[in-house]
């Protein structure tokens, strides 16, 4: 019986080495990296047809992939230490680069985002998605969890100042995505609960105060959000088809490419922002479903990895990085059913555009380093 | 350790596992909020946004109904429809309404003074209704468009049925015409039924018979794209379109008689005036005339401003229709009537001679009512007087019969009211008496108006119309019909429905006696050597009687005042002819008006005899059979075999007219 149980041990461990010892040798998590294709290719089914089985769109959507996927796994081999290490550099860079997008930035679609480095065009924002919460977490590794008031207020104004400098470009959607990744990694250090709720409340001004510098189209994405009916040909439409898009879908849908509000134009921004809404209309709850069901798995295996890791940078980088993910995901689908206020989040993996791809696989490519290199850390 | 400076991993590990598995709480919660929300908008709300997402895509789009064509009474085409290019515009999708018209007046393509108008013309409709700029463009429009047409979003040439008028100006006050549908008419017509249509009857035939001859508009459902273009794409989400085709027009069929039409508008030559002929055994209008006219078809293609301005600033008044709004003094048209009067109320001797030497006295007064163009005429019986017009026997006979007999006696020949023709805009005229006069002017009346009116001068005003009516009355003893334009309305199938004639009360009180001494004297007006209008008129195969009239020019229409300063040309009188014939069983009467073109038998006797003749006699140039007595009536339009004829054939000026110009069949039949 022993050598039975031995030799059936080490059967199973041959046949599972094949993928596993492949895996492991790239320092890569097999189940994350399953959801994240699954998610990836589900979405350029959906591309195709929310572009209007446009090939161009999907071959550039592919390059994107492929280049986050090469993000990735150079990232994934990157060793923990070193990565801490050039954290404030990095920091540094990218609060430098936002100025000098302030500064000399290319501007596009009304907004100064665009850094152009001659050869490419380079959105530093994106560059800080990253950089705050690693900043964030390199800040709190060394000192006693949780953060005292002192690190706090340092804290806030490592986030503020590279959210304040997106947002003005203007981008709230991103500046609003950075300061949850930096708020993010603060929680899960351990933020006590009272604190967090003080903190609300003085968001809560704070949103008030800022209602005054936000550009007329910001305020007007909110009223339209409360009530979308003011302006149904304005800035309410795109709720509002976005809305029939979902809603017409049924269950299970109209059927690939015969979503008539996406494929008559009357969704806008059909295959970026609200191609959520093109996947409802088309797949029905149904497909709607199966999307979040694998965005969930990704969450939670990311959570799980995040978890195993040992020491505090990792624990609270990855674990920023593994909830930013929801949060991306929920603002989005929020925001297309209208249970949110309209603003610029992509469905990660699967709207169209931007250099969004290959930054979000680029944390997960940290977040997988994070978690392989574990053993080597020393705690 | 709370608030150690010393680090505890394993508390820390626990914390941050902790603050995951809250995390995961989280997520999950949020992971079914967004759940539930796809469910009530998915499960819950599913009818309501797929019937929103239908309504999305599916837009229907109006299928105009040809308009109804227009046919004389013989079945010959006066007006029909024919392809035009117009130039449209939808406002939804136009990016800035001012710049695209700015730049298309700058291509000429509209008239700068109509700018104002048309852009109202626009917001007054939906947004995504498209509007009609110009309904007919030239083809050097077209090109100068099409050059330009990627610049002008929203702004296309159409391909639309418009109003072709064959003819021109001819009948064209009876016809009336078709234009660009106004705020006003959107006031009084259903918007739904006229969705689509481009034009609406104006005025005339038109206008009064515009719900026949426009029909019924059908509409076809399309699929359309969120730029609410038309796509061709079919697939899942093409729905059911429908469709329901559209309902043409019914044609109309006139009374006019076409070859008599244009003899009337002919021989009319310069003049201003009218003509107005009448069948009176049924009150079918054969002809309508009004002089100076002007060709319909500007307004089917859209009037500018500046045209307009022409022809509305013109001091001929083109646009005035003259035989049924132009009211003038009957002058000497009026006597058969007062003799009739006079008949009526055993007033007075047809038989015996009363004596004219050139001026009339009321009884004790020394106001003199003088003879006007012929000195003095000796003894007259009533047919003599009537032939040679003696004013001083009607003086005397009007102060005889006194104004209140008279006023009561006339009003059933029409005067004073309207003759209630099936087109708009008639107006009644005077017929004065004294409560008239009370109620109008304040005043009492003086028994020398009375002796004023007759010779049919005074306040009497009457419309060419009213005087071609009181022919009718006069050549069927007593029998009229309400004047009509259209005598049957012929459906999409084919059918004709016949509208019937509409009698009028008899009038009452005159014998066949009196009637026939009434008819002898106007006959002797046209055929007796010494009648007025003997010398222009007679040796026509057929008997006419007809009476001259010459109103004096103190009022040429009701609205001018008597001080009103004319030029000298027109301060000549208005000439007046109004005739019957065959005499013994009449098929047509006439009134014809000449403004300003002196004695009355000169100039318009000639006229009405050339109508008559034109009406009349056949290409043998004796009376047709067909309008003898016993004659089959000739009322079957379209039966009758319409031969092609040239528009503007010389007519003949003999007295005898050889051959008719027979009804033509316009080229167009669509």
């Amino acid at each position: 019986m022993i050598y039975e149980e031995v030799n059936s041990e080490s059967r199973a461990r041959r046949t599972l080495t094949g993928a596993a010892r492949i895996l492991s040798a790239l320092k890569i998590d097999g189940p994350l990296v399953t959801g994240l294709a699954l998610i990836s290719v589900y979405g350029l089914i959906v591309l195709y047809s929310a572009s209007g089985q446009s090939i161009p769109t999907i071959v550039r959507t592919v390059m994107r992939l492929l280049l986050g996927a090469v993000a990735m796994l150079v990232l994934a081999r990157v060793n923990p230490n070193f990565l801490r290490r050039t954290t404030p550099w990095l920091y540094v860079i990218g609060v430098f680069l936002l100025v000098a997008v302030a500064v000399f930035g290319h501007i596009g679609l009304g907004a100064q985002r665009w850094l152009s480095l001659g050869f490419i065009k380079f959105q530093p924002s994106e560059l800080m998605k990253l950089a705050v919460p690693m900043m964030c977490a390199w800040y709190l590794h060394e000192r006693p969890l949780p953060p005292s008031f002192l690190s706090l207020i340092l804290l806030s104004v490592l986030i503020l100042v590279p959210v304040g400098l997106v947002a003005v470009e203007p981008d709230l959607g991103t500046a609003a995505l950075i300061g949850v990744a930096g708020v993010l990694v603060i929680v899960m250090a351990g933020l006590q609960v009272r604190v967090m709720a003080a903190l609300l409340g003085l968001a809560a001004v704070g949103a008030w105060v800022g209602w005054d510098f936000m550009h007329d189209y910001q305020r007007k994405r909110v009223l339209t959000f409360i009530d979308p009916q003011t302006d149904p040909l304005g800035a309410g439409y795109h709720i509002i088809q976005s809305q029939i898009a979902i809603g017409s879908g049924g269950i299970f849908g109209k059927g690939w490419m015969n979503g008539s509000q996406a494929q008559l134009d009357f969704l806008p921004e059909r295959s970026t922002d609200f191609i959520f809404a093109v996947i409802g209309e088309e797949f029905g709850m149904l497909g709607v479903s199966l999307l979040l069901v694998l965005y969930m798995f990704v969450t939670a295996r990311a959570i799980y990895l995040a978890m195993q890791t040992q020491d505090t940078f990792a624990r609270l980088l990855a674990g920023s990085l593994a909830l930013t993910f929801f949060v991306y995901v929920f603002i989005n689908a929020g925001m297309v059913t209208g249970l949110l206020p309209v603003v610029g989040v992509p469905l990660p993996l699967v709207s169209y555009g931007g250099t969004s791809v290959v930054t979000l696989l680029a944390g997960f490519g940290i977040l997988m380093a994070l978690y392989s290199h574990r053993k080597l850390v020393s705690s | 350790m709370p608030a150690g400076r010393i680090k505890d991993h394993w508390g820390e590990q626990r914390l941050f596992d902790q603050r995951s598995l809250i995390a995961g709480v989280l997520i999950v919660l949020l992971t079914f909020v967004l759940l539930g929300r796809l469910y009530l908008l998915q499960v819950v709300r599913h009818d309501y946004y797929a019937e929103l997402s239908q309504g999305n895509r599916v837009r229907t789009e109006p299928i105009p109904a040809s308009r109804g064509l227009i046919l004389d009474r013989n079945g010959s085409v006066m007006v029909n429809n024919e392809p035009a290019y117009q130039l449209e515009l939808t406002r939804e999708q136009v990016p800035d309404l001012n710049d695209t018209l700015k730049r298309l007046t700058a291509l000429n393509l509209i008239d700068p003074e109509d700018l104002d108008g048309i852009k109202h013309m626009i917001l007054s409709r939906r947004s995504f209704d498209t509007v009609p700029l110009r309904l007919r463009l030239t083809d050097e429009e077209i090109g100068r468009f099409a050059v330009h047409r990627f610049e002008f979003p929203g702004v296309d040439l159409a391909t639309r049925q418009t109003r072709h008028y064959p003819f021109g100006e001819l009948g064209v006050h009876a016809l009336g015409y078709v234009g660009a549908i106004s705020e006003q008419d959107l006031d009084h017509i259903d918007r739904a039924a006229y969705a689509g249509t481009a034009l609406i009857g104006k005025l005339g035939v038109e206008a009064s018979y515009e719900k026949p001859l426009h029909g019924q508009n059908g509409y076809r459902e399309i699929l359309v794209n969120a730029q609410g273009r038309s796509v061709e794409r079919q697939g899942a989400y093409a729905p059911e379109l429908r469709a329901v085709a559209p309902t043409a027009g019914e044609d109309v069929v006139l009374s006019i008689d076409l070859p008599t039409q244009k003899v009337a508008e002919e021989v009319f030559g310069d003049h201003r005036g009218a003509v107005v002929a009448i069948d009176p055994t049924n009150g079918d209008v054969l002809a309508l005339v009004s002089k100076p006219g002007f060709d319909p078809s500007i307004f089917a293609r859209g009037v500018t401003r500046s045209e307009y301005a022409a022809l509305s600033q013109n001091i001929d008044k083109p646009l005035f229709n003259r035989a049924l709004r132009g009211t003038y003094p009957s002058g000497s048209t009026i006597k058969p009537v007062i003799s009739l009067a006079g008949l009526a109320n055993h007033m007075l001797d047809p038989h015996k001679d009363e004596f004219c030497a050139g001026v009339y006295y009321l009884p004790g007064s020394r106001l003199a009512f003088r003879e006007g163009k012929f000195g003095r005429h000796g003894n007259l019986d009533l047919p003599h007087a009537i032939a040679r017009s003696c004013d001083v026997y009607f003086y005397r006979l009007a102060a005889t019969i006194g104004i209140d007999k008279i006023a009561a006696f006339m009003a059933p020949f029409g005067y004073g009211s309207l003759t209630g023709i099936d087109i708009g805009g008639e107006k009644p005229g005077v017929l004065p008496s004294p409560e008239w006069k009370r109620r109008v002017y304040k005043q009492a009346w003086y028994p020398g108006e009375t002796v004023n009116v007759g010779i049919g001068q005074g306040y009497l005003l009457v419309t060419p119309l009213q005087l071609a009516h009181v022919a009718s009355v006069i050549a069927g003893r007593g029998k009229s019909y309400r004047p009509r334009l259209v005598t049957a309305l012929r459906d999409v199938n084919g059918e004709l429905h016949k509208l019937p004639p509409i009698e009028n009360p008899s009038i009452q009180g005159v014998t066949d006696e009196d009637w026939n001494i009434v008819i002898e004297g106007m006959i002797g007006a046209t055929s007796w050597p010494g009648g007025t209008a003997y010398a222009f008129v007679h040796g026509t195969p057929y008997t006419m009687a007809g009476k001259t009239g010459t109103a004096e020019v103190v009022t040429v229409g009701r609205n001018q005042s008597l001080t009103a300063k004319k030029t000298d040309e027109r301060l000549k009188d208005h000439a007046w002819f109004i005739a019957f014939a065959p005499a013994e069983a009449p098929r047509i009467a006439v009134a014809v008006l000449a403004e300003n073109a002196g004695f009355g038998a000169t100039t318009s006797s000639p006229i009405a005899r050339k109508v008559i003749d034109a009406y009349l006699l056949g290409p043998d140039g004796k009376v047709k059979p067909s309008l003898l007595p016993g004659g089959s009536p000739a009322e079957s339009p379209a039966a009758k075999p319409a031969e092609p004829a040239q528009p503007g054939v010389p007519l003949p000026e003999q007295k005898q007219a050889e051959s008719p110009p027979t009804s033509a069949q316009a080229h167009k039949q669509s």
